[in-house]
């Protein structure tokens, strides 16, 4: 079991209020991601679950307990951190049992789940060496396998690839897809990358100076998101937002339209414009587009489509795909 | 052209390095020489660098008139014990400055240092009363205690440095693998300043082992250390060179012997966290 429920959870420091008031329910198994741009408050709020920060008020509850006057070592989470923080002055083994240690687990338990967490993790041909002659892939495992031996109620990640190269996040992305596949834990996971949110969550909970802004699937966020601020946020490249509207699409405040609902025309289309930049990446072409009495737009186009920079083209929004939001940026429904 | 200039430099520094450090190294040669010579030639002017007659005689003497095994038992277990006790009040201070720092963390380790600073002269008098009506004047304990609180704050300082330079994460998992918060010193944060504390734990023997004025001023025949065996070879019957330069020789033997031995570990103590 490891369901997580915040209730009224504000957090200042000093006096500066990080997180104004914060109520959200994460059930037992879910895979959730706290996504915003950096200094949103989604590490702080993750630390306040962990325990790492206290409260100012409000209360966290793991599995209808609260536990917001608990120390860390008393809510029964795991937690893996950005730089790993890995104990160097241990061999790998140690480092994957220090938790079972600290719990008093009888050495055979011990050795038994640390080469159980090892196979899992293709860390057994590792387990004498130091976290210093591990690669960074290598060390986060160590440091998933920290993790996963106390079998916890859930786990926490803090931006846990960011520091790694391109090539292998994209690897420990489906790793840790798989790994919460195969444990169904509950997992709250914090990044400012999109695409791990959009990928790996169940719910995503977008944050914006403290606030969550919107709580849900990756594909309602993306397919009706709740205002401007998640509209701009979610999706890559981000969503055109038109503000005011151009003529003939009256109604709203600001219209939003996702680069790949625009229609590219060489003949005919609603907005006549003027290619600015052509990004051919093979599988998709993206256009940076001026136009006239709009300013510039961002359109995409599935495979090669042959327009370079300053040719001339016709766009045209699906109309059923064009995003409303008033006044105050609010989505328009 | 421009490698025959740094040959040239290079060549420059070494000698004046050479040179400064045998002009700081000169007065402990000249005392080890000096204690090899009789009391004649200890005295003879022009002066001669090396014995004319090599002898052993001043040692002999030096320890059967004073007992230098037990001023050097004094030494070591008021060196050793100040610093023990040191490491127990300076590690949990340390960490708690270094990871849990509150607005007057900062003010609190200058005022630390600052108490460096006084003249200790000035708080000798309600010191010895202290000590007097604490039955604490020419005891061990008494002088352990005192060299402990004058070196505190120095090492406190120095851990204070090395844990700064350990990172938060380390010790935040170590929260969360479960460890409460001994067991998050003893198993994670005391073995990963390691060196640092060794270094801590030289200094302050060293410093311990060399103090003066307050193992002078506390103490009689009981818990005199070697610095009290050395003054005492100033005496009002007038100075005996060769002797008090025996003497100096013994007592400064076996601290130079450490200090040479962990001069690597030292030197890498002291200008830790200098450079990043």
């Amino acid at each position: 079991m490891g369901s997580i429920i915040l209730r009224n959870v504000r957090k200042v420091f000093g006096e500066v209020e990080v997180i104004p008031n914060v109520d959200l329910t994460i059930e037992d198994g879910e895979f959730v991601v706290f996504v915003g741009p950096s200094g949103c408050g989604k590490s702080t709020l993750l630390r306040l679950i962990a325990g790492l920060e206290d409260v100012t008020s409000g209360a966290i509850e793991i599995d209808g307990v609260d536990v917001a006057k608990e120390p860390p070592a008393r809510r029964g989470l795991s937690m893996v951190f950005q730089s790993y923080a890995l104990y160097p002055h241990m061999s790998v083994r140690s480092n994957i049992a220090f938790p079972l240690k600290m719990a008093g687990v009888s050495r055979d338990v011990i050795d038994s789940k640390v080469e159980k967490a090892a196979s899992t993790l293709n860390l057994t041909g590792y387990l004498d060496r130091r976290p210093g002659q591990l690669s960074g892939g290598q060390r986060q495992r160590v440091a998933i396998g920290r993790a996963i031996v106390r079998e916890p109620k859930a786990f926490l990640f803090d931006e846990p690839l960011s520091n790694l190269d391109a090539a292998l996040r994209g690897q420990m992305r489906i790793e840790i897809t798989q790994l919460h596949q195969t444990l169904a834990t509950t997992m709250v996971y914090v990044t400012h990358d999109q695409i791990e949110a959009m990928t790996m969550a169940d719910k995503i909970v977008v944050l914006n100076a403290g606030n969550i802004e919107q709580v849900g699937t990756p594909l309602e966020l993306y397919n009706n998101p709740a205002n401007l601020f998640v509209a701009g946020f979610i999706g890559s490249p981000r969503m055109n937002l038109l503000t005011p509207p151009p003529p003939g699409r009256d109604g709203a405040a600001t219209i939003g339209i996702r680069p790949e609902d625009i229609q590219l025309s060489t003949e005919a289309g609603e907005w006549p414009g003027k290619v600015r930049i052509a990004e051919h990446l093979g599988s998709d072409t993206f256009f940076h587009i001026d136009v006239d009495d709009v300013g510039a737009i961002t359109a995409r186009a599935p495979g090669e489509f042959a327009l370079s920079a300053g040719d001339a083209v016709w766009m045209t929004p699906n109309p059923e795909r064009i995003h409303r939001f008033d006044g105050e940026g609010k989505a328009l429904r | 052209m421009a490698r025959a200039v740094s040959v040239q430099k290079k060549w420059t520094y070494t000698v004046l390095v050479w040179i400064v450090a045998l002009l700081i190294f000169f007065p402990i040669l000249w005392t080890i020489l000096t204690s090899f010579k009789t009391e004649g030639d200890a005295i003879l002017f022009p002066p001669a660098f090396f014995p004319p007659h090599w002898t052993l005689e001043n040692f002999t003497e030096v320890q059967s008139r004073s007992d230098y095994f037990k001023h050097f038992f004094n030494s070591v277990v008021i060196a050793g014990g100040s610093t023990l006790l040191a490491l127990i009040i300076a590690v949990p201070a340390a960490w708690s400055m270094a990871f849990s720092p509150t607005r007057r963390t900062k003010d609190i380790l200058m005022w630390m240092l600052s108490t460096k600073m006084m003249p200790a002269v000035g708080v000798l008098v309600p010191i010895y009363l202290i000590f007097k009506n604490l039955n604490l004047l020419d005891t061990l304990g008494g002088l352990t205690i005192i060299l402990m609180l004058i070196n505190l704050p120095i090492v406190i300082w120095m851990l204070y440095t090395y844990f700064k330079e350990i990172p938060v994460d380390i010790l935040e998992a170590c929260r969360m693998d479960g460890a409460v918060l001994w067991k998050e010193i003893v198993y994670v944060l005391l073995p990963m300043a390691v060196p640092g504390i060794a270094s801590t734990m030289l200094l302050n023997i060293i410093l311990a082992w060399n103090e003066a004025f307050w193992t002078l001023n506390l103490t009689a025949a009981g818990a005199a250390p070697l610095t009290a065996f050395i003054a005492s070879y100033s005496s009002p019957e007038g100075l005996f060179w060769a002797k008090l330069s025996a003497a100096s020789t013994m007592a400064i033997a076996p601290i130079l012997l450490l200090g040479w031995f962990s001069q690597r570990q030292l030197v890498r103590g002291l200008t830790f966290g200098a450079v990043k």
